[in-house]
């Protein structure tokens, strides 16, 4: 016997749950993925800390935008005016995206945030020696919620700093 | 630690051979089973477990049964009667069948089979009966194995009865390649991981030290192509599943991000997306080293590719509008033409090994989907609609799908699906833990 059917396909709507914002992720405020001891202490304008919590580490992107907005235009100056005084550091920028996007995409976003903040801060001066990208797409949120509290957190290019690498 | 085991069965794997010439006779209307738009009501099949022939095939015969049931009542297209319905015992391989005990429980379709163990090794024997027709369907059939392979003897058993109900290219004597992932959301942890395509066998082909991601098989099955952050930026590796040894597909000068890699049809080179100054675009290599050609160029994000089965064509995403949506261009180049209509945005297309569609990602006001369309972007299907899916990978035979679906908040986690191309039978792969990516190979071997 044959058996033939024609139905329309069906689209299955799977029941998410939505969970409460979560804040604070595990790196939040360690300056980016590689930050790990030797910051120094805030108090000396000189070190990885005061640069991470008084300069500003990392600067924020609307959704799907690599663009500079005002407010990281005017953080990206404060670090080249620090970079430019602190010559011994380099910095990789580390580009990432929110979790709203497919994965390759991401990967491609990321580096594309990471970028624009590389170019803004040589076109202040910052030697592109000392400058170096990667992007972790969608890879390593900081904030874990699924909605735009967490998102507009992770949508961020970090300028993690290492020391005694200088020109 | 790294894992490792061999991939292949011992000695010669699986040999099949006919049992015995087709019973020729008049069949007017043979058993089959089209799948057109999705079947309704799933064909009923009988399944009594395997004959043991002598006492060390015993387990081999019980396990056997129950995998070769599972693959069928997996595709969604069969259902299994249990054997307390049966009438008739099936108590020799060569016994005549009782057509009409098998008629009154309804069963279409029977699958009688023995295992036999010769000197460490199983024989599996099988026939299928069409029940209403009063016949064989296809000729008996043996296969001759090592016990350590005795689940992939029953999977081409399963692909054999598929096949022959169906008309398809059975599915199941397959492997995936995927990235098994652990821990917390903002700290996960990716190994990259090979399984049988019902999730048994699960093998990590790498440690958790470097992140992994989006792992694709070759068109032979016996390579593996990745990106990983082994240097410290996002690089495209390559694999023999022989040996397991990484190496870098190409020597890329410091800075470059190299990823979204897969493999072209002949399986002698592999495409990926190179970052330069932000801006990512497409290139060709061969796997075996050699100039890089450039495939696209412009200042927007181009990456995904995908070949067309003949190698003809390459599908893939560009952002050059705007958003991400698909394009096809011819494979050594030239000017690519926008395929995807609809609104929202399209990413991660994959050309069917059948040539006939596309699979895609698509978002859309806050969701995602699995969907399908004709290689000129007409017919655009959507099968799945959740928070997050996305990256589908297509089963040999073109008909079914694995994807990644990933939950939503602070305690969200990826899993791998399957769904078939009418959006039928959405199912979970069960994997042993959080997993991502999946590649489906071809079948083995």
């Amino acid at each position: 016997m044959t058996f033939r059917f024609r139905t329309a396909a069906l689209l299955l709507i799977a029941a998410i749950s939505v969970s409460a914002c979560a804040r604070g992720g595990l790196n939040d405020g360690a300056g980016g993925l590689n930050g790990q001891g030797g910051f120094g202490t805030a108090s000396d304008p000189t070190s990885i800390a005061f640069f991470n919590q008084s300069v500003g580490d990392r600067v924020l992107f609307a959704v799907d935008q690599s663009t500079l907005s005002v407010e990281a235009q005017s953080i990206l100056t404060a670090q080249a005016q620090w970079l430019m005084t602190n010559s011994e550091y380099r910095a990789l920028i580390e580009g990432h995206a929110d979790e709203q996007g497919t994965r390759e995409y991401n990967l491609a976003l990321g580096a594309r945030r990471a970028s624009a903040v590389r170019d803004f801060l040589v076109s202040q001066g910052v030697p592109d020696s000392r400058l170096s990208t990667v992007s972790y797409g969608k890879e390593r949120p900081i904030e874990i919620c699924s909605n735009e509290a967490c998102y507009s957190q992770n949508r961020r290019a970090v300028t993690v700093l290492s020391a005694g690498a200088g020109v | 630690m790294l894992t490792r085991r061999s991939l292949l069965l011992t000695g010669s794997a699986l040999a099949a051979t006919p049992l015995l010439p087709a019973r020729v006779r008049a069949q007017a209307v043979p058993l089959r089973l089209e799948i057109t738009e999705g079947v309704i009501e799933p064909l009923p099949f009988a399944l009594p477990t395997f004959i043991a022939r002598n006492g060390g095939a015993a387990d081999a015969a019980a396990d056997i049964s129950r995998v070769i049931a599972a693959d069928l009542r997996g595709t969604g297209l069969f259902r299994q009667i249990p054997e307390s319905a049966y009438i008739s015992t099936i108590t020799s391989f060569d016994a005549p069948i009782l057509y009409p005990d098998w008629q009154a429980i309804n069963a279409q379709a029977l699958i009688v089979g023995e295992v036999e163990e010769q000197g460490g090794r199983l024989v599996v024997r099988f026939r299928l009966f069409d029940v209403f027709s009063q016949q064989p369907l296809g000729e008996g059939l043996q296969f001759v194995g090592s016990r350590d392979g005795w689940r992939r003897m029953a999977h081409n058993v399963a692909d054999q009865v598929y096949e022959r109900i169906t008309g398809e290219t059975g599915y199941f004597d397959t492997r995936v390649v995927f990235v098994h992932e652990e821990g917390p959301k903002n700290a996960r942890l990716k190994r990259i991981a090979l399984m049988d395509y019902d999730g048994a066998n699960v093998q990590f082909l790498t440690d958790s030290r470097n992140l992994v991601l989006a792992p694709r098989f070759s068109p032979t099955g016996d390579r593996i192509i990745y990106t990983s952050y082994e240097s410290g930026q996002p690089r495209v590796y390559l694999m023999d599943v022989a040996n397991l040894q990484p190496r870098p597909l190409e020597a890329v000068s410091a800075g470059n991000m190299t990823f979204s890699p897969r493999f072209t049809p002949d399986g002698g080179s592999v495409v990926f997306s190179m970052e330069q100054g932000g801006n990512s675009d497409i290139y060709r290599v061969a796997v075996g080293g050699g100039a890089r050609t450039q495939l696209t160029n412009a200042p927007s994000i181009e990456t995904a590719p995908s070949f067309s089965p003949d190698g003809s064509r390459m599908v893939f995403e560009s952002d050059r509008t705007g958003g991400q949506q698909i394009y096809v261009m011819p494979a050594g180049g030239g000017e690519p033409a926008r395929i995807s209509r609809g609104t929202g945005r399209y990413g991660t297309p994959v050309w069917s090994p059948r040539g006939d569609y596309i699979a895609f990602t698509k978002q859309e006001a806050g969701r995602f989907h699995i969907g399908v369309m004709r290689t000129d972007g007409s017919e655009e299907r959507l099968l799945t609609a959740s928070f997050l899916d996305e990256g589908p990978t297509w089963a040999p035979n073109g008909r079914v799908l694995m994807f990644t679906r990933e939950t939503a908040g602070t305690d969200g986690a990826p899993a791998v699906y399957s769904v078939d191309i009418s959006g039928r039978n959405l199912q979970r792969v069960a994997t042993p833990g959080m997993a991502s990516d999946p590649s489906w190979s071809p079948r083995l071997p």
